[in-house]
């Protein structure tokens, strides 16, 4: 369960465990995940892959009687034990299920809202900032008339979502984790964030959560497969998909159940 | 197309210049986040403190009456300042008469128009009739008393009044000279400013029941009628006793409209035509020319009584439209 | 020969349908009726304000002060003035009271606590308002020694702040919880999540509600009686007895003079109209805010 000898650890964990209340939702998960690579985290619903990526970005603890024991790092940052959360969050760029712009803010208040609230104002600079950032999402020819004019809730379905990566980047995270960002796009708009991360990949350490199991395929080098809380298996995407060690993962990746 | 500089490795250290300025503005969070808290949390326990407050000072100050007169405050039916004799009993006969006779009045007819706004009126009707409704609860309580003065006192003088005697006197309700302002005058006038808000909470609870309910009575072969009896009025029930009491809780505080027509003498009588007065009334007119701690503190009781019997019919109504609704906060204002 | 069940019942069931066809239609009359004798009060009241008022309402009336009992002429205009002087006091005080008291119930308030302050704000908001009154002569006239201003913008708070806490309470917790996590995914602390984010998106919700509370208390007159009490001329100190337009309403309506009778009328003309007025304003602004505020 570790990455090829040479690739540098990008997040840590070791024995996580996650609880809802008295329900318990992860069970003494451990794990590498290589930096600078994309893995991908697989299973049925309801096997806890959201909240374990909750728990990497300190996300999980925002609901009521959540509670978290074990140890994650990303490089040399302890995500507990100390560290204020907000600290976290902010080395660590999230993109949601459904893309959530800020309503009542343009496109351009919405890449720029990440750094406005957290004291950042240097106007010229900002300026740079989400046009970089728009670029890296492939947004920026399709709305650079409009920064300003439009709202971040006006744009099409998968527009949003790269709206919400823009977003995510211009605070400049060390990873980047994406809970099923495609779900609720088309095809084509899926794809096309498909091939976003692809490039993204070369600069952040990316996990993303799929129940679409050609798209882990596709997108990740890395894969873990989660069942009722447990990690059952973390390898090399193309082992995963062709000679999985564990039963329990070939059934799964067969369409056994799921 | 230039990015942000790749990052170095696992380490946090070596960061793009912008980045790195805005990692070291944490440290300023945890306390801000803990002093907007303290902030938040002044301002709703400032609602307590209110409330508080309000029952201090209504015991406190009227501490002076309850020593002098004790239970018999309420019972007495004296009210001379001039001897320093306070009776409260006619101000609770002004104002429970003047109240029944509003909810009497009111009721049948703001659940008829909440009936017909919700089951019977063609649906572009509905959000006119709504909004008229809601239109006469925004009209404040001294117009209507305005209104009552000169427009309702002068047509129950003439006409209302002698019809009333002469075909329902024997009821002993309308005897007595047709003064116009009086226990009468003060209950239509209350009915009109309490009908606004019995018929929204009823025609909340009404469109709270489910369709289901009507589908199930109509597939009997109800008539509409009886799908609305059966269908709705009867699970709404508790919901629209409810939105009685709060008309009541409203009619019995209301201080404005009935001081202007009520006639404000301190007398119990049976008749609807004679003049009356109720809590609300004689503080009103009396509080800011009281003379004497004593006259004060009588009055401030008559306040504290008016405050508790309110208190606990808005909380009695509050139950029982809560227990339909379920208490969703999710209401659309007017 | 066997009975035909269809026709058979069909002669049996004409008279109970048609006694029950006439209940049905009496009551949709009555219904009828009911609503037409509410309606009525109403385009009476509106009918004769403008009737008895709008010939009053000129220049003169909107500028100048009262003449002396028995002279024709003057005006409202100190207890125009006045009333929005009180009701800027009020709004100073009750609006962050209120909109403070609605966050911490939206956004920390879901619990045991938060339920007891919401009842009390239930209670208070049932508390009549001459009884307001009584309180704010207690805590305001007698500490400062005389009717003033102040004591009447207290007391008009004190009935402000329990519909705005409700209302903000209700556009906040409208807002989806999707927008609070993308804040705090981007690390932004909760504080500053609650104003910039959560508060922004419910803002023109937030302003109908606040709106809402001052058109209601713009009518008030109780509360006013022995806290503001009322002044014949200008006054813009506030700790002194101020005019107010319901009061003023008042007064001259119950006076015996036919000359202050037709000024009433103009003043509630003036009345109504700005709260109409406002009420109207807040339904445009909600619903085009609410197009704005949602997805």
């Amino acid at each position: 369960m570790t990455p090829e000898p040479g690739t540098e650890i990008g997040i840590q964990v070791d024995n996580l465990n996650a609880w809802f209340g008295k329900t318990q939702a992860l069970q003494d998960i451990s794990m590498n995940v290589a930096a600078k690579h994309a893995t991908a985290i697989i299973g049925p619903s309801g096997c806890g892959k959201s909240t374990f990526v909750r728990c990497l970005n300190r996300m999980h603890e925002t609901v009521r009687d959540a509670r978290v024991t074990g140890r994650v790092r990303i490089g040399e940052l302890e995500v507990y034990n100390g560290t204020p959360a907000v600290y976290v969050r902010r080395h660590v760029g999230m993109v949601f299920q459904k893309a959530n712009p800020f309503p009542t803010m343009s496109i351009y208040d919405n890449v720029a809202a990440g750094l406005r609230l957290n004291g950042f104002s240097d106007r010229r600079k900002l300026d740079e900032i989400v046009e970089n950032s728009l670029k890296m999402a492939v947004l920026w020819d399709e709305i650079k008339g409009d920064l300003r004019k439009k709202s971040g809730a006006s744009l099409s379905g998968g527009q949003q979502q790269r709206l919400c990566i823009a977003r995510a980047l211009a605070v400049e995270p060390q990873v980047l984790l994406m809970d099923e960002p495609c779900s609720a796009l088309d095809p084509i708009s899926s794809g096309k964030i498909e091939d976003l991360i692809f490039q993204l990949k070369e600069h952040y350490t990316i996990v993303i959560v799929t129940h679409n199991m050609q798209q882990a395929a596709r997108v990740a080098e890395y894969t873990g497969f989660f069942l009722l809380g447990r990690l059952i298996e973390f390898d090399k995407t193309e082992k995963i998909f062709t000679t999985p060690s564990e039963k329990r993962t070939e059934d799964y990746i067969t369409g056994r159940f799921g | 197309m230039t990015g942000p500089k790749p990052v170095a490795g696992p380490q946090l250290a070596g960061q793009t210049s912008w980045a790195s300025a805005i990692r070291l503005k944490d440290a300023g969070g945890q306390l801000a986040d803990t002093v907007f808290y303290a902030l938040v949390l002044f301002c709703a326990l400032a609602i307590l403190a209110v409330v508080g407050l309000v029952l201090y000072e209504l015991v406190s100050k009227s501490q002076l009456s309850w020593h002098a007169f004790g239970f018999k405050f309420f019972l007495g039916q004296n009210w001379d300042p001039v001897n320093d004799q306070f009776g409260a009993l006619p101000f609770i006969y002004g104002t429970v008469v003047s109240s029944l006779l509003a909810l009497v009045l009111a009721v049948p007819l703001a659940i008829g128009v909440a009936v017909f706004t919700t089951e019977m009126s063609p649906r572009w009707l509905r959000g006119p009739l709504a909004f008229t409704t809601e239109l006469l609860a925004a009209i404040p309580s001294v117009i209507y008393g305005l209104w009552a003065i000169f427009v309702l006192v002068p047509l129950l003088r003439q006409y209302v009044q002698p019809w009333l005697a002469r075909y329902l006197g024997w009821t002993g309700l309308f005897e007595g000279p047709p003064y116009g302002i009086g226990m009468l005058a003060a209950g239509i006038i209350l009915a009109i400013m309490i009908i606004p808000i019995i018929s929204s909470i009823t025609r909340e609870v009404m469109t709270a029941v489910s369709q289901q309910q009507r589908e199930g009575v109509l597939a009997l072969g109800a008539t509409r009628w009886e799908m609305i009896r059966m269908g709705v009025l009867r699970n709404a029930r508790a919901g629209i006793m409810g939105g009685v009491i709060l008309g009541l809780g409203r009619a019995l505080g209301e201080t404005m409209a009935v001081t202007m027509v009520i006639g404000n003498r301190p007398e119990i009588a049976r008749s609807l035509f004679a003049p009356g007065y109720t809590m609300a009334s004689v503080i009103a007119n009396e509080f800011s020319e009281a003379t004497g701690d004593l006259y004060l503190s009588a009055l401030i009781e008559v306040g504290l009584a008016l405050f508790l019997v309110t208190m606990v019919v808005n909380i009695l109504a509050q139950l029982l439209v809560w227990s339909v609704t379920r208490g969703a906060p999710a209401r659309t204002h007017a | 020969m066997p009975e035909d069940p269809i026709n058979a019942s069909s002669k049996a069931v004409p008279q109970i349908n048609l006694r029950r066809r006439l209940v049905n239609a009496a009551v949709t009359f009555a219904a009828v009726g009911a609503v037409i004798l509410v309606l009525t009060p109403l385009v009476a009241i509106f009918g004769y304000l403008v009737y008895r008022g709008v010939g009053s309402v000129n220049w003169a009336f909107l500028t100048q002060t009262p003449k002396p009992v028995g002279e024709a002429g003057g005006g409202m205009a100190n207890a125009i003035a006045g009333s929005a002087f009180i009701l800027l006091l009020a709004s100073l005080i009750g609006v962050p009271f209120g909109i403070g008291a609605g966050i911490y119930l939206a956004e920390y308030g879901r619990n045991r606590f938060g339920d007891a302050i919401r009842f009390t704000a239930d209670v208070l908001n049932g508390v009549p308002s001459i009884v307001i009154g009584i309180v704010a002569y207690g805590i305001v006239v007698l500490t400062q020694g005389h009717f003033s201003a102040l004591a009447g913008g207290v007391a008009l708070s004190l009935m402000m702040i329990p519909t705005i806490s409700r209302t903000t309470e209700e556009m906040l917790l409208l807002v989806p919880n999707s927008l609070r996590e993308a804040s705090y995914g981007l690390g932004i602390s909760r504080w500053r999540t609650t104003l910039s984010i959560t508060l922004r998106t419910a803002t023109s919700g937030v302003i109908t509600g606040v709106m809402l509370a001052f058109a209601r208390v713009a009518g008030e007159t109780a509360p006013l009686l022995f806290t503001a009490f009322g002044n014949q001329y200008w006054n813009y100190r506030i700790d002194q007895p101020t005019a107010a337009l319901p009061l003023q309403i008042f007064t001259y309506a119950i006076s015996p003079f036919d000359e202050w009778h037709r000024q009433a009328w103009a003043g509630a003309l003036v009345l109504i109209v700005l709260i109409v007025v406002s009420v109207s304003a807040v339904r445009i602004a909600a619903s085009r805010g609410m197009l704005k505020g949602a997805n």
